[in-house]
């Protein structure tokens, strides 16, 4: 009820700038404000109180909730006009209330910044993956992960540049199962035409957007010869259309020998879901670890941020060893993505160069930095530029 | 010489002395020998089934598959080095080009069949897998007709072949039958494909317990069961539910589960946290070439495929190059480690330690070596390295 008089009041609001908008439309009683855009980027969602804008934020499980609580720090630090509205999910009920209250926060609001929500696999399997819902009931089908060597963190492998494009709704995480005969279980694999033709697309978009001459489709098609065969297809249909981005693809497990031998031949790679979650998670412990490695979804119509390797940290949760960089980039990505690229460079070149300090690397670095160290060095950094902050 | 059933402890006490005497291991004195190799020639002892019978004979019988490509100079190779060592082994080699039987099914020739039925033990180079032939992968067909339910894939760092990744000691157990690679899939309208991943109480559970009996007879501290139970509720757990059962019956070796994506990530900040990894087939294939990387490609790797009825096929895991076939230019290294791995399999650890030694020297002399491990010498020239080694280490 307060959601829907929020979503009237609301409207109400936004009506009188949208009349002038071509080609939009705004429907009052209808669950979510749709507006024929063109098929780029999505644009943000407007500022609507104040030149404020407001992000659903969801502090989910484990680590997730002290690493937001730094993040809103930050943010009240640098003057950031980021309002959050808290919506908690209980990840031990096996109702889907609270999920759906946060799928409704996140469609009025457009945008969200998020910590996992933890799914307890003892439970019995109707109650599905929190995460997962989200993902599907927003229909966020683009995970876009930006790995990048850092210059102040040791690893292996140096120069490392991989932008890497997953499905995130279909595949192997439909969640459809069933137990044909007492002690066979089937789980079944979607791949549909309409959804592997619109991650291909986002995937040569962004290519030519960011400058970026290679893309790789990984698959399995040798052996899931229609599934991946069909996710292939489209990949080689997009691509014709793209003559100046270079296309190939590449079976999954070759690709994993190569990435851990060779991570310097890959730019841009884009695959169905299941091969998504591990190459992302080889690539972020490539470049130093999933404390490090911000993630975004995008869907037509909305984003969520959080960290890349989505780990929901319940062994160092409340113990001030936590790494803030992901959920610290990952709020800058929100900023640049509500076009407030001003504070998104600001913390980012922070966040950065407190990283090049050794002696603030948190335990996941090899360091004995903890948490409040590293954000309070961040504001020290901040408040260096020059910029109008609060105190510290 | 031949085992009695061991009846009494001391029985079995001299059983073990005369073997170790005549591994050349002795227990007193300055050559100190490894508890793991004792334990590993007691678990070869548990093991017994049909090798005590194959023992009175002496020579073993292995099947020997050369395979395409570069497959033939590689398995002369492995023949040459083993005749070096002295390794009490006859071979029988034999053709899988898929035939059409009765009843319009493919299958293997009968005389492979027959042989690999009589031996038990194979050993296979690589095959070539025919894009218009009409019938199955041969490496399918192999796998149903012997039911080759579990591919083990040990991982150890090569010392000479120099990776970023030092000290990886592990080894993954992949199920080899079903899972995601049950091959059924629909079209259930157009453009919506469905794919069926197949996971069955049966096969967990065997994949489970040749995992824990596999960790016991090497000494291996910890099984990890990797799955993705949080988005796969019913089937990977099932199969996790499988391993615990397991677990629960081999108690003297730890059990973790771990989900896949931590598993890879930890995998490549830090190989040496893992032991013996066990997991469904997508997860397998995915895992075993990511620890095959690690420790420098599958030119490299060993592998085995173990099936019901005591079969097994060792093979080494690389294509046929067919672009250096027949130059002489092939590294004999992955079917080497995988005869070496069949050796310790039939219980023969004396050789497999001798052969094993000594290709792992000659790697780390860095003298004589293939292209692709950094050498120009040619194959010959790197087998005769191994098998003077081996000679003289005699």
């Amino acid at each position: 009820m307060a959601a829907r008089s929020a979503l009237l009041s609301a409207s109400k609001i936004i009506n009188p700038f949208l009349v002038g908008r071509p080609g939009s439309t705004v429907k009052v009683f209808g669950t979510t404000l749709t507006s024929h855009r063109n098929k780029t980027l999505l644009t943000p969602p407007p500022a609507k109180y104040g030149g404020r804008h407001t992000v659903t934020l969801i502090p989910g499980d484990g680590i997730g909730p002290e690493l937001l609580s730094h993040v809103r720090e930050v943010f009240r630090f640098s003057c950031v006009p980021v309002d959050f509205e808290v919506v908690n999910v209980n990840s031990a009920l096996e109702t889907e209330n609270d999920i759906n209250n946060a799928i409704t926060a996140i469609r009025r609001n457009g945008v969200a910044l998020k910590g996992n929500i933890e799914t307890k696999h003892t439970m019995p399997p109707s109650v599905k993956s929190g995460n997962n819902l989200l993902r599907t009931g927003l229909d966020l089908y683009a995970n876009v992960m930006h790995c990048q060597s850092l210059p102040g963190v040791q690893t292996r492998h140096k120069n490392i540049d991989i932008m890497i494009i997953r499905e995130n709704t279909e595949g192997e995480y439909s969640s459809l199962e069933h137990e044909s005969v007492s002690g066979v279980v089937e789980s079944l694999k979607i791949i549909t035409r309409n959804n592997s033709l619109r991650i291909a697309d986002y995937a040569f978009k962004l290519a030519r957007e960011r400058g970026r001459r290679r893309v790789t489709a990984v698959h399995k098609a040798n052996i899931m010869k229609l599934g991946d065969g069909l996710f292939l297809q489209c990949c080689k249909e997009v691509a014709s259309g793209y003559p100046d981005i270079t296309f190939d693809s590449m079976i999954v497990d070759n690709t994993t020998m190569q990435l851990v031998s060779k991570p310097q031949q890959f730019d841009v790679m884009v695959m169905p879901n299941l091969y998504g979650n591990v190459v992302s998670n080889v690539c972020a412990g490539l470049v130093g670890g999933p404390g490090l490695v911000p993630g975004a979804n995008y869907g037509r119509d909305y984003a969520v941020f959080e960290t890349a390797t989505r780990n929901t940290g319940k062994s160092i949760a409340d113990k001030n060893i936590a790494n803030p960089t992901a959920m610290l980039l990952a709020s800058c990505l929100m900023l640049d993505h509500l076009k407030l690229n001003g504070y998104a460079s600001l913390i980012r070149n922070a966040v950065l160069t407190t990283m090049n300090e050794t002696r603030l690397h948190t335990a996941d670095l090899g360091g004995q930095g903890t948490t409040s160290e590293v954000v309070q060095s961040v504001m020290r950094v901040i408040q260096s530029k020059g910029q109008l902050t609060a105190e510290l | 010489m031949f085992f009695l059933r061991p009846r009494y402890s001391y029985v079995y006490r001299l059983q073990i002395l005369i073997l170790l005497r005549k591994l050349g291991l002795s227990i007193s004195g300055k050559d100190k020998i490894k508890p793991q190799e004792v334990a590993g020639v007691v678990g070869a002892l548990k093991n017994e089934t049909t090798q005590s019978r194959t023992f009175i004979r002496g020579i073993q019988t292995v099947t020997l598959i050369p395979g395409d490509g570069i497959g033939p100079e590689i398995s002369t190779a492995v023949m040459k080095i083993f005749e070096a060592a002295k390794a009490p082994i006859r071979w029988e080699e034999r053709n899988v080009t898929a035939i059409r039987g009765p009843g319009g099914k493919w299958m293997i020739p009968p005389d492979a069949k027959e042989s690999m039925d009589k031996n038990k033990i194979g050993l296979k180079g690589p095959l070539k897998t025919p894009i218009a032939a009409g019938h199955p992968s041969m490496n399918l067909l192999l796998r149903k007709t012997f039911d080759l339910y579990a591919n083990v894939r040990p991982c150890v760092s090569i010392e000479g072949y120099k990776t970023p990744y030092t000290d990886v000691n592990l080894v993954t157990i992949r199920e080899n039958t079903e899972g995601e690679y049950s091959g059924i899939e629909h079209v259930i309208v157009d453009g919506v494909v469905q794919s069926i991943k197949l996971i069955t109480e049966q096969a967990s559970k065997r994949i489970a317990e040749y995992a824990f009996e596999y960790a016991r007879n090497n000494q291996r501290v910890s099984v990890t069961a990797v799955h993705k139970a949080n988005i796969m509720r019913m089937s990977d757990g099932l199969f996790l539910r499988k391993c615990r059962e397991a677990a629960e019956k081999y108690k003297d070796v730890k059990f973790t589960e771990m989900y896949l994506d931590t598993v890879c990530l930890n995998m490549v900040q830090d190989p040496t946290q893992f032991d013996v990894l066990v997991m469904p087939n997508l997860y397998g294939d995915i895992l075993s070439d990511l620890c095959a990387g690690l420790i420098g490609g599958l030119g490299v790797t060993p592998s085995g495929n173990i099936g019901t009825n005591g079969v097994a096929i060792f093979e080494s895991v690389h294509g046929t190059a067919p672009d250096i076939a027949g130059k002489d230019l092939a590294n004999p290294t992955a079917l080497l480690l995988s005869s070496v791995m069949m050796l310790r399999h039939m219980g023969l650890h004396g050789h497999a330690k001798k052969i094993e030694t000594a290709c792992y020297e000659t790697i780390r002399d860095r003298k004589v070596l293939t292209k692709d491990l950094g050498g120009n010498s040619k194959c010959s020239e790197f087998t005769e390295a191994i098998c003077q080694r081996c000679r003289d280490m005699d």
